[in-house]
């Protein structure tokens, strides 16, 4: 394995040679980059061209200019990276730096989030094949599938930006508007419940009613304006996730797993209120600590209560908890909404249309971190619209698959419940083809990003690399080719090496 | 065209069912492909659609030289009428001088997205199929002869996907305006999107070369391309097609990406991703231009995809036996609803061959 592991490093490297060679020769084939310098009238023309071809070595043939820039790249390995100047006179490390951590930022939530839906919805689906809600997350995924990224751009933009900001204003919904989304959400909720037609009609109208009076309310108290949770649908909900918790890990005739996941929810409440003053003062890593001891928590609380199955208490109560956590920083973020709409740099319209943070904005970590997200939030919509329908379709067909496979006819057989048959055995089976989809997608989906970031004027690798091969500027092109050059790779290899891990089948050779 | 294995399923008589002689009626692999694609409605509806927009941008504007009945050519810059608002109306129906409306030096908006239309079907199709040969071809002898072939072409495979498309894009943008426009364009960004289908099959390979059938024909005497063609490709046929339809319709979207950027179709060529990043700028003015051109990739991509989904459900040899599923719970269903009983038990009759 080890050396398996080895020999894949050393051709990666080669392979990083061999692909950074030819786009070197690619972009600097493009174009001419003193091209933009000899249109133009200025006195000092000649000076400049000099000066430019002195910078970038222009006068050296580009196949030798190519080893000039290995020389520079290659003192990475010594810890003094050299990857060259832009045209701006700016070293690529530099920008890099600013830009790396941007297109992160954008790109992680939008990632896990559309990794996480998209398999839900996918296995889900697959299990119900044929049925109307299968009709209708496929029709939904091809749908999204199909938009351009640019063009669900603008119309968020105009829609979830400009219309919503607009809303805020006054934050009441009118009545049509209630009428309609009560409707919209009756036949969601009966797609979703399927059964009889009866139960159908029940689910409508409870669901339809449901939502006519929780917008009713929210409209009255201009819920929008001041968000806020509370702790008694902090409670609901969380009890809500408990019993979820339960039914997917172990089943709710497992008491104990079922009593585990509600103690926790029963903690986090006490949690809610005696950590409020602790939340107001902590930052990032503060939260992580607090996330890192409620999960240590759920596992004792699992552990103790779990009996001769521990493994499946542990599992409902750490869910549970990790649900829990997130509705109470939720909570805590929605306590800082109104200060962060009334800053005068805000200005009462939040969502913003472009860039990546407001600049001079300054506050605690709940106003900087609302800050962000509001800004996050258009692009990391349009990216997970489009990344999830591919992540659906693909955890459906692997899942349909798994489903007609005959081991699973075996579980069956053999009188597992069918909880059992779909997590334990078709589940785990039909993830191993999506192990190769999702390293495979991580490593290319800094490309993907660049039409995102330059929609949203996001100052990320993207854009770096977009001006780069405009101007014809190799270096900046470089650059970001060589970073994802290295993501793709490595990304790849833990495909690879994931696909021998779970499936027996396949086998590395050592 | 199946596996040994899954034939056994099909041809295998049904003792379950009352009357397995009407069952038993030699019907081709070809007709049952057939038979179940057009079962799948959306599919169905996808194909029709997909024909109607594609005989609407062909007849309407002509064909190379061929003229069409549209009045207008997707070049003319006649005169504005009405501000250049659309004049198509559905209650009654009626065409009118332009349809969708005249962009801001007044060319027809009807006919450029008929020619972007024309233009986007086109690369799409070249880059779908050149990309899928390529893939199938890489990534099957890869997974199935392992050793040397796998080690350099996968290596190869890595090395072309960690090259960023849009570099490569924008250099054959440059180069193709003297080489022939567009179709090298195609060409070319399907030699650059082979890799995921390369590394699906070859993944499918990997697992089903494995496989107790692919023994049995080495055992028969079958050679390695025999294998490869008619044992396990036939097996990886779902995953082939649901990615030569996502490779195509995500083949228009590049495009338009590529377009969006600049660096994709260059004026005076037309495509839909051109017509909505030129005017994507007039969204408040004229909403029109904006509206037309991406309702008509929308549509053309989710053709596609329907398309696509309704041969994966057809050509699958593994889809029956989940299906018996599915039909086991509509008789525990049935006696509830108490719906149509005649139909059902006709239809647990018409899926009974392969019941165990």
């Amino acid at each position: 394995m080890l050396s398996y592991i080895v020999r894949r490093l050393v051709a990666s490297f080669f392979i990083l040679l061999g692909a950074s060679f030819i786009v070197y020769l690619l972009i600097a084939y493009s174009g001419d980059p003193l091209a933009e310098i000899r249109s133009s009238n200025s006195p000092s023309k000649d000076t400049q061209i000099a000066v430019r071809t002195e910078m970038l070595h222009l006068n050296v043939p580009p196949v030798l200019r190519y080893f000039i820039w290995l020389g520079g790249a290659s003192k990475c390995l010594i810890g003094q990276c050299d990857l060259g100047v832009t045209l701006q006179n700016q070293p690529v490390t530099a920008a890099l730096g600013q830009a790396i951590p941007a297109t992160l930022q954008l790109l992680t939530a939008a990632t896990l989030l559309a990794i996480v839906f998209g398999i839900a919805i996918g296995v889900v689906t697959a299990l119900r094949q044929y049925s109307t809600l299968d009709y209708a997350v496929t029709f939904m995924s091809f749908l999204f599938f199909s938009l351009p990224v640019f063009w669900v751009a603008v119309l968020l933009k105009e829609f979830g930006a400009i219309k919503f900001n607009n809303f805020l204003a006054t934050a009441t919904i009118s009545p049509g508007v209630v009428v309609a989304l009560a409707l919209v959400s009756g036949v969601v909720w009966a797609v979703i419940v399927a059964g009889t037609w009866r139960r159908r009609g029940i689910t409508f109208a409870v669901a339809a009613v449901v939502t006519a009076l929780v917008l009713v309310f929210l409209s009255a108290t201009k819920w929008f304006q001041t968000p806020s949770l509370g702790p008694v649908v902090i409670a609901v909900t969380g009890v809500a996730i408990a019993y979820g918790a339960t039914v997917l890990f172990a089943g709710l005739r497992n008491r104990r797993a079922l009593y585990s996941a509600l103690i926790s929810v029963g903690i986090g409440l006490v949690a809610y209120f005696a950590l409020q003053p602790v939340l107001d003062r902590t930052g990032f890593w503060g939260l992580i600590g607090l996330l890192v001891i409620a999960l240590a928590v759920a596992w004792a609380i699992g552990h103790f209560m779990g009996g001769y199955d521990r493994t499946q208490s542990i599992r409902a109560a750490m869910l549970t908890t990790f649900g829990m956590s997130l509705l109470i920083v939720i909570d805590r973020f929605m306590q800082s909404w109104q200060s962060y709409s009334d800053n005068p740099l805000v200005r009462g319209r939040p969502i913003p249309t472009i860039g990546s943070k407001i600049p001079g904005l300054d506050g605690d970590f709940w106003i900087t971190g609302l800050d962000t997200m509001t800004h996050l939030i258009l692009p990391t919509i349009s990216i997970i619209l489009i990344s999830l329908a591919s992540y659906t379709r693909y955890s459906r067909a692997s899942m349909l698959e798994v489903m007609g496979q005959d081991y699973v006819r075996t579980a069956r057989a053999k009188g597992l419940s069918e909880r059992v048959v779909v997590t334990r055995h078709a589940f785990r089976n039909a993830l191993i083809p999506l192990a190769t989809i999702v390293a495979f997608d991580i490593g290319g989906m800094i490309g993907g990003a660049v039409i995102t970031e330059n929609v949203f004027s996001f100052q990320g690798m993207g854009q770096l690399f977009l001006t780069g091969i405009k101007s014809i500027d190799p270096n900046p092109v470089m650059g970001v080719a060589i970073v994802t050059g290295i993501t793709a790779v490595v990304f790849n290899l833990l495909a690879d090496l994931a696909y021998s891990a779970l499936d027996p089948r396949v086998r590395v050779k050592a | 065209m199946t596996s040994p294995l899954s034939n056994m399923d099909e041809v295998s008589p049904a003792p379950a069912s009352p009357e397995p002689e009407e069952q038993v009626r030699g019907l081709s692999q070809g007709r049952i492909v057939f038979k179940r694609f057009m079962d799948h409605r959306g599919a169905v509806i996808g194909i029709i659609v997909f024909l109607l927009v594609l005989v609407l941008a062909i007849s309407s504007i002509g064909l190379g030289p061929i003229p069409g009945w549209w009045k207008y050519s997707y070049k003319e810059t006649p005169d504005i009428v009405n501000g250049g608002h659309p004049s198509l109306q559905f209650f009654p129906f009626h065409l009118g001088d332009h349809p969708f409306g005249q962009d801001r030096v007044g060319r027809d908006m009807f006919a450029m997205t008929m020619r972007g239309t024309q233009i986007s079907i086109s690369i799409m199709i070249i880059v779908g199929v050149v990309s899928a040969l390529i893939g199938i071809l890489i990534g099957a002898s890869s997974g199935y002869f392992r050793g040397k072939v796998e080690a350099v072409l996968m290596r190869f495979t890595d090395m072309i996907i960690i090259i960023p498309s849009l570099i490569a894009a924008a250099v054959i943008a440059k180069s193709s305006q003297h080489l022939g426009g567009i179709w090298f364009l195609a060409v070319f960004l399907g030699f650059v999107s082979w890799t995921g289908m390369a590394r699906l099959v070859r993944g499918d390979f990997l697992t089903l070369r494995e496989r107790e059938f692919v023994d049995a024909a080495r055992l028969a005497g079958a050679s390695n391309r025999r294998i490869i063609f008619k044992h396990i490709l036939p097996n990886a046929i779902g995953v082939i097609t649901v990615n030569t339809t996502l490779l195509m319709s995500s083949a228009i979207l590049t495009e338009t990406a590529l377009s969006y950027v600049g660096l994709g179709v260059q004026a005076p060529d037309i495509s839909l991703g051109k017509l909505i990043s030129d005017n994507q700028a007039a969204f408040s003015t004229r909403p029109w231009l904006f509206w037309w051109p991406g309702l008509f990739i929308v549509v053309i991509c989710l053709c596609v995809n329907f398309v696509g989904d309704g041969l994966r459900d057809a050509f699958d040899p593994r889809q029956k036996k989940f299906r018996l599923k599915k039909d086991k719970d509509d008789h525990r269903v049935a006696p509830v609803a108490l719906e149509a009983p005649i139909d059902d038990a006709l239809d647990g009759t018409s899926e009974a061959p392969g019941r165990p």
